[in-house]
């Protein structure tokens, strides 16, 4: 058996018995990566000798930690001391951390070796992975087609066995659509539950850090490592850390199953629609109890997300200004030169649209019709939540409405590019958490494609999503190899 | 025509923290250009900000101190602009939800310009709109070809102090300045020197017809680097406005920069060039709850310089000026308080520190703190006189000693061998000699002219190397010539 093939706790457990050394996960890695990426192109950098220069450290410690020797890929937009983190970004052109995120510092202290650099978006705002200033990102299981994103690097190279697991940003669905459309599982916990600190933030109040993973057990080890509060990230939550992997055993039965109908409205591809409610059935005879529930905000979700993300994303990413790193234009003739001529040629055109649209609806005259209405809303649609969660423990819905595209298919509709995270971004707007985990695949003309399934939870509800996802893993058998 | 100028300032004060307003970094600068630096204050992607409690309650104590309220709840917020001393180029500030709110401050006589206490009518007292708190931004060093920024400022807690336009004179704004720096330097919020940039202040200033409603148009006056600059930018800057409007000009509104070398000011930018900050809710924060540690900090509230200076006149019995020249320095007040404990008359000892004590440190140029004089010395050196050990004459002499030496009264009275002969016999016998010598006199005395036993004292003083009680000596002498 080959072991990129392995989920990250196989690797755990192998390195704890002594069965593989670190140095072993990481050349099998490395080979497959050699192997496949050229084709997927999910990583921007892979740091082979220092990822080999880590393991070696690790396999001379004595295994401590829960992921003691195991190779993490992380995106490309969270701070490890000494190395590049570009966001995906240009602007970001020879930036080197001076510092650890703290979900970095977790994973060091796990024992956790870092394999490298997913691509992504340019700041984590796409939907395919294509806005990377570097390149784009294939789909496993269709090269032609696009990985979802923002997330994309990370969650092609965990479908390609590139990777064991890894860990995403997920504003506005970027961990867990492209986890969908490329048969992973992806977890953006509650927004608090995992510090931020260290991230580079796109939308504030909307990021969270979360696993793309193999499996659900994955996710849940993953979360385990980073989760817990941070005095450094003032909105980190203050609360206990349960045991996740204890939750994916405990069955479903009595669970309230909620499903929104807003959520199955036109625009859903109807073979994933045929996929999500063959899930349903399947849950129901796990034990859940279907309940049907309304949030009947969700079709202003959208626009809500577009006024807050932008307007925090514009304020954000206005440190990027050639002063002290990065990017920097030639020969300006003076500061407002300088400004001027870095932002135009480091950002692309889908990070200066959010930057400008988000600049306009904080501007004087206007930030009381779209950016005070906009949170006026965002406080509707949490409402909703709150009111559902009264009737059921979870809320089922499809990740995505549509099974991965083609590449450039959406690349010149930003329209109906944002229309890709539009069953995501509910959950971010009201912080609560959601996982998406595969339930099958396309079938008919063309290659079979991953069609993922979400399952949302009320802020700190992980363990009810690991319960659900758990069992609902157990009877959902499908073939994983995306055959690369 | 008369017109009147309308006032309102907007004071930043460094407060006295031990760190940064959000990160780790010892709040000081002016060392080597960032080396009070981190990834937090240098604004580094990624990083978030931790909010330094001490500095929020600094703000609300300083809130206290200056009558306003406490907003149970407050938030931070961002403030958008580009420049290359904001690291992120967004400061996190307050906008809606300050921590103070309203307010207000009495101008104290004592702060006024010396030259302008004498015109003071009345007891001037300023409303406070808010007081907030801020991130400061960095310095720039502008060189040849080339600007530097140091970030060691970047990150220190900045509270912006902002009054409603109830000053009218260059000297209000003075008195404003010196009054609230005497106020902050009590509640030790900050050490609130102009000259070191921990204190700036920004003007607004109009002019209007007296006794007209309506306000005039707003001039913003910056780079005001002292208090005595504020009064001289103010001064020039009515006059230019009267005078625009005498020649028939309509004023624009516009920021004008001071340079107080030259004494003028002249326009930075126009009201159309104005920013839109685009100010929104900090996500990275969470809104403060102000209310667990209010009480907390309410106890923190000292006794206010204008406070001081009524009880020092009803306890010590001692005069307004001197009371009031006492309050205007914290550390004087205190250490009139601690000489006062001693001391049998606290008038003396206040006259003493006052008139004597205050010159020769103004001489030496040395603050209070390093007084040669002890406090308890000073309650000494008033004791010995009240009691008739030494002369007042003689006290002058052993105070320059004391300031020179250090020594105590005691001390120096011994060594010189000063005491004043209070013994009856001794000076009975000066007397007698000195009724012996002088039959003219005597003559003069007895015949009615009562003045010339001025002469025999002065007779008695030399014989007795002035030691003699004078007031015994007048008693003998008139017992001895009735």
């Amino acid at each position: 058996m080959s072991l990129h093939t392995l989920t990250l706790a196989q690797a755990a457990e192998k390195v704890r018995r002594k069965e593989v050394s670190s140095v072993d996960l990481v050349k099998a890695l490395l080979v497959r990566i050699r192997e496949v990426d050229p084709r997927v192109q999910a990583f921007l950098d892979v740091n082979e000798e220092d990822a080999l220069e880590q393991a070696r450290l690790r396999d001379r410690e004595s295994p401590s930690g829960a992921l003691h020797g195991v190779p993490v890929l992380l995106k490309d937009n969270m701070n490890r001391r000494g190395t590049f983190c570009s966001c995906g970004s240009k602007i970001l052109n020879g930036y080197r951390a001076p510092y650890n995120a703290t979900v970095v510092e977790r994973l060091e202290k796990a024992g956790a070796v870092f394999l490298g650099r997913a691509n992504m978006d340019e700041f984590a705002m796409g939907s395919s992975t294509e806005n990377s200033a570097m390149h784009a990102t294939r789909n496993p299981w269709d090269l032609e087609r696009i990985p979802g994103g923002s997330s994309g690097g990370c969650a092609a190279a965990v479908a390609s066995d590139m990777a064991f697991g890894s860990l995403g940003s997920d504003t506005g669905g970027s961990i867990r659509q492209p986890a969908a459309v490329c048969g992973c599982v992806g977890l953006k916990p509650t927004y608090g539950r995992v510090s931020r600190y260290g991230l580079v933030a796109f939308a504030s109040s909307l990021d969270q850090i979360g696993p793309i993973t193999k499996d659900a057990r994955d996710a849940a080890l993953l979360l385990q490592t980073i989760a817990g509060h941070d005095p450094r990230d003032s909105t980190s939550l203050p609360d206990a850390v349960p045991d996740y992997s204890k939750a994916l055993e405990q069955g479903i039965k009595g669970l309230r199953m909620g499903l929104p109908k807003e959520y199955f409205a036109p625009g859903l591809d109807p073979q994933v629609e045929k996929l999500v409610r063959a899930a349903v059935e399947e849950l129901r005879q796990l034990g859940a109890e279907l309940v049907e529930i309304s949030l009947p905000h969700t079709p202003y979700a959208v626009a809500v997300y577009y006024v807050i993300a932008t307007a925090e994303a514009s304020a954000n990413l206005a440190r990027f200004d050639g002063v002290r790193y990065g990017h920097r234009t030639s020969e300006p003739s003076d500061l407002l030169d300088l400004y001027g001529r870095t932002r135009a040629e480091g950002f692309g055109p889908e990070v200066k649209r959010r930057i400008i649209l988000g600049t306009y609806v904080l501007s004087s005259g206007y930030y009381d019709a779209y950016y005070l209405r906009a949170q006026k809303v965002r406080t509707l649609i949490r409402r909703d939540f709150g009111e559902a969660f009264k009737k059921c423990d979870f809320i089922l819905t499809p990740t995505s409405p549509t099974p991965a595209f083609k590449l450039g298919e959406k690349a010149n509709d930003p329209l109906q590019m944002y229309l890709a995270d539009i069953c995501t971004i509910a959950a971010n707007l009201a912080g609560i958490c959601g996982i998406s985990v595969p339930c099958g695949r396309t079938g008919g003309a063309g290659k079979p494609l991953p069609v993922g399934l979400q399952f949302l939870g009320p802020s700190m509800g992980e363990e009810t999503l690991f319960r659900v996802a758990g069992a609902y893993e157990q009877v959902c058998r499908w073939d994983r190899n995306p055959g690369l | 025509m008369n017109y009147e100028a309308v006032i309102g300032l907007e004071v930043h004060v460094q407060l006295k923290t031990r760190t940064k307003m959000f990160c780790g970094c010892v709040n000081a600068y002016g060392g080597e250009p960032n080396s009070q630096t981190c990834p937090v204050c240098l604004g580094m992607p990624g990083v978030m900000p931790s909010p330094n409690e001490q500095a929020i309650r600094l703000t609300a104590l300083s809130g206290l101190l200056l009558g306003c309220d406490i907003a149970p709840r407050c938030k931070f917020d961002r403030k958008n602009y580009f420049y290359a001393d904001m690291p992120k180029n967004y400061q996190i500030s307050q906008y809606d939800l300050p921590i103070c709110l309203n307010g207000q401050m009495e101008l104290m006589k004592e702060c006024y310009p010396k030259d302008a206490q004498k015109d003071i009518q009345g007891v001037k007292q300023v409303k406070l709109t808010r007081i907030h708190l801020e991130e400061d931004v960095g310095k720039s060093f502008h060189f040849e070809n080339c600007t530097g920024v140091d970030f060691d400022r970047a990150g220190a807690p900045l509270m912006e102090i902002v009054t409603q336009p109830d000053l009218n004179t260059p000297e209000e704004a003075f008195a404003f300045l010196s009054t609230l720096r005497l106020v902050l330097l009590y509640g030790k919020v900050s050490d609130a020197d102009m000259e070191k940039g921990q204190m700036r202040c920004d003007v607004n200033v109009s002019i209007r017809p007296a006794g007209e409603k309506k306000l005039g148009t707003k001039i913003e006056l910056k780079n005001l680097n002292s208090i005595s600059g504020a009064r001289r930018a103010l001064a020039y800057e009515i006059e230019r406005q009267k005078q625009a409007l005498a020649r028939g000009e309509k004023l624009v509104q516009e920021t004008r920069r001071w340079d107080d070398d030259a004494g003028v000011t002249s326009s930075m930018r126009s009201k159309e060039m104005a920013h839109d900050y685009r100010y929104f809710p900090e996500p990275d924060l969470l809104p403060i709850d102000t209310t667990p540690w209010l009480d907390e900090v309410k106890r923190l509230v000292p006794e206010l310089p204008m406070a001081r200076k009524q009880r020092f006149m009803q306890q010590y019995q001692i005069a307004d000026y001197n009371a009031g020249v006492l309050v205007a320095d914290m550390d004087l007040a205190d250490y009139f308080e601690k000489a006062a404990a001693h001391a049998p008359n606290p008038n003396a000892a206040a006259n003493l520190i006052v008139n004597d004590l205050m010159r020769e440190l103004g001489a030496a140029s040395l603050p209070i703190t390093q007084s040669p004089i002890l406090p308890k010395d000073i309650a000494a050196l008033t004791t010995v006189v009240e009691s008739g050990k030494i002369s007042s004459k003689q006290a002058k002499d052993v105070f320059a000693e004391m300031f020179k030496t250090g020594k105590n009264p005691d001390a120096i009275i011994a060594e010189k061998g000063l005491s004043q002969v209070s013994d009856a016999g001794a000076i009975e016998k000066f007397c007698d000699e000195v009724i012996a010598a002088n039959p003219k006199i005597v003559t003069d005395i007895r015949s009615g002219n009562a003045k010339a036993v001025g002469a025999l004292v002065g007779q008695v003083m030399k014989l007795s190397k002035g030691k003699a009680n004078p007031a015994m000596v007048n008693e003998f002498l008139k017992k001895k010539l009735s």
